[in-house]
């Protein structure tokens, strides 16, 4: 079996006594779509800010490509091939659309430090930025003020800048939160192609997305991983069953 | 409405056409308020990049200004007096050389930005504005202490400096120094908000997380703009001190800071040329109410009122509309 791309250890983290993530182990293979379910308040959010370095584990190790990046911080995993996306949509709101994938683009080729040189006259950059827009299906709209996006179109816009970090691994908050039927549906048929260019972890609440993309799922009740399985096999399972909808008391 | 470069371009004319007008009717003292007028447009060109592309609400530029006009006090004072600024461990004269008095104060006023951007950008919010007004009044009663250089009283010094073929006590001289500064330094700022840097300094004021997730360190951005907004009004300060003639505390003072502040919020925050239009205004009504009241602050502050109330883009927002992200 080949490496997982990115792999977390044995991770803990507690606010006071509350344990938000206990002991938790999970992995992502090439080429795969690893889902992360659980109910409100179990601790998925937390999971996701320790893969990406917005909070630091109490103990755990987690890995990507093989190497230990626990004790790094976001810049350093984004600049390793993290590529993340949020559950609010983080963008800057009063740019155009182009230039929120641009400043991906100028984040990818990590050059910020020109002050002189316009960033639309940058060939590398704008085709970087292009490409991303018309993959998501954006590029009609580049011209936009962000802030004028309908919320479907916020949520395509946070996966375009994601798509010009060319990350090693995506790390997906609730990318569909907020999106009806039809954005639902087609961001479900955009992420099931993304897999083979790299593997998504991916947090996410509405269960048909879930169940119509990942290759596996796990379980996080309670900040523990109750269950890891295929889609079938978390459908059939007794402890989920129970953790979703209570056992018979 | 106006769109956003008719209008610059507008205003840019017309405080250049003032003091040519004033130079054809005789009337030295007008080309010297259009000079003031765009000297303080400098300064908050300067606290634009930090405040209006960065987010940055510093109330400390006091700080960078007085650094730059000290720098042309001290540099001045020793050449009129002929002794060295420093002998030891080498020795260090003064100059009356405006080039040199601009470059002086510019790396110094950039070191300063540095050194205070660095413990000021470990806050945010009102902590920022806090600290840097401190800083400001830890110049500020620096300078009063510094009687080595008039502690309060401040330096007058004789002469105005100079400047390589100009007579720069001719009004219309230094006026036209100083507007092709402003200028120079308009059509740089434009540069730089279009630029990779720009545009990575916008997002990181609008949303510091999504920057730091595309592997840039928002931190280190406004930082830069902290110390390029910091070198700016330092010649700003420069200049300001060459026009009177004279540097003293007043211009570390925090009134210093809200001046510029208030030139750059009643202009339009982030606009290219709204510090310009907000300098301009200050200095109209300063000349036009400053005669019939000492208090004309009054009226500047019902102005600063009704423009932060109902127009949020400032003047430049209130005729243009608001801002073309990239035009």
């Amino acid at each position: 079996m080949t490496d997982p791309i990115l792999a977390t250890h044995n991770l803990q983290k507690s606010f006071g006594a509350l344990k938000a993530t206990d002991n938790v182990s999970i992995d992502l293979y090439p080429g795969e779509i690893h889902a992360i379910i659980g109910p409100n308040g179990a601790g998925k959010s937390t999971l996701i800010a320790q893969i990406c370095g917005e909070l630091k584990p109490n103990a755990g190790r987690i890995e990507l490509l093989g190497q230990d990046v626990t004790h790094t911080n976001t810049l350093t995993r984004a600049k390793a091939g993290i590529g993340r996306t949020f559950q609010i949509s983080a963008l800057a709101m009063e740019d155009t659309v182009l230039q929120n994938v641009l400043l991906g683009a100028v984040g990818a080729v990590g050059s910020p430090w020109r002050f002189l040189f316009p960033v639309l006259a940058d060939k590398l950059l704008y085709s970087k930025a292009n490409d991303a827009l018309k993959r998501v299906g954006l590029q009609g709209d580049a011209a936009r003020r962000t802030s004028d996006l309908s919320h479907g179109q916020r949520r395509q816009l946070e996966v375009a800048v994601a798509l010009t970090l060319e990350p090693k691994a995506f790390v997906m908050d609730e990318p569909m939160a907020g999106l009806g039927a039809e954005g639902s549906k087609t961001l479900t048929s955009f992420l099931d192609g993304l897999r083979d260019e790299a593997p998504i972890l991916l947090v996410e609440h509405d269960m048909d997305a879930v169940f119509a993309l990942a290759d596996r799922i796990s379980v996080l009740v309670y900040g523990q991983i109750i269950e890891t399985g295929t889609v079938d096999q978390i459908r059939s399972s007794k402890a989920v069953r129970e953790a979703y909808l209570g056992s018979d008391t | 409405m106006i769109r956003e470069r008719y209008l610059n371009g507008l205003v840019l004319v017309l405080l250049l056409a003032v003091p040519l007008w004033a130079l054809i009717n005789d009337q030295p003292f007008t080309i010297t308020l259009a000079t003031r007028a765009a000297i303080f447009a400098l300064a908050a060109v300067g606290l634009n990049i930090a405040l209006g592309l960065g987010g940055l609400v510093s109330l400390g530029h006091a700080a960078f200004f007085g650094i730059g006009g000290y720098a042309m006090g001290i540099l001045a004072y020793h050449a009129q007096t002929y002794t060295p600024v420093m002998e030891l461990p080498f020795v260090i004269e003064g100059t009356k050389s405006m080039p040199i008095i601009w470059l002086v104060a510019m790396v110094t006023s950039g070191t300063a930005a540095l050194l205070i951007g660095l413990l000021s950008l470990r806050t945010t919010g009102v902590y920022f504005i806090m600290i840097t007004l401190a800083f400001g009044q830890m110049f500020y009663f620096f300078s009063i202490s510094w009687i080595a250089y008039g502690g309060e009283d401040g330096l007058s010094i004789y002469i105005r400096n100079d400047f390589p073929g100009l007579n720069t006590l001719v009004p219309i001289n230094f006026f036209a120094i100083c507007f092709t500064l402003l200028c120079l330094v308009l059509f740089i700022n434009g540069l730089v908000a279009r630029s990779p840097f720009g545009l990575a300094l916008n997002a990181a004021r609008q949303a510091p997380q999504r920057v730091q997730t595309v592997g840039l360190d928002p931190q280190r951005l406004k930082l830069v703009a902290f110390v390029l907004s910091g070198v700016i009004t330092g010649l700003a300060g420069a200049l300001f001190a060459d026009l009177n003639r004279f540097v003293s505390p007043t211009m570390f003072s925090w009134q210093t800071s809200g001046e510029i502040m208030i030139f750059v919020i009643l202009g339009g925050t982030a606009r290219l040329c709204g510090p310009v239009v907000g300098a301009v205004v200050f200095v109209m009504l300063e000349h036009a109410l400053g005669g019939l009241s000492e208090y004309w602050h009054i009226y500047l502050g019902a102005l600063l009122l009704l423009v932060v109330l109902f127009a949020r883009g400032g003047l430049v927002g209130l005729i243009s509309g608001r801002a073309v992200a990239h035009d």
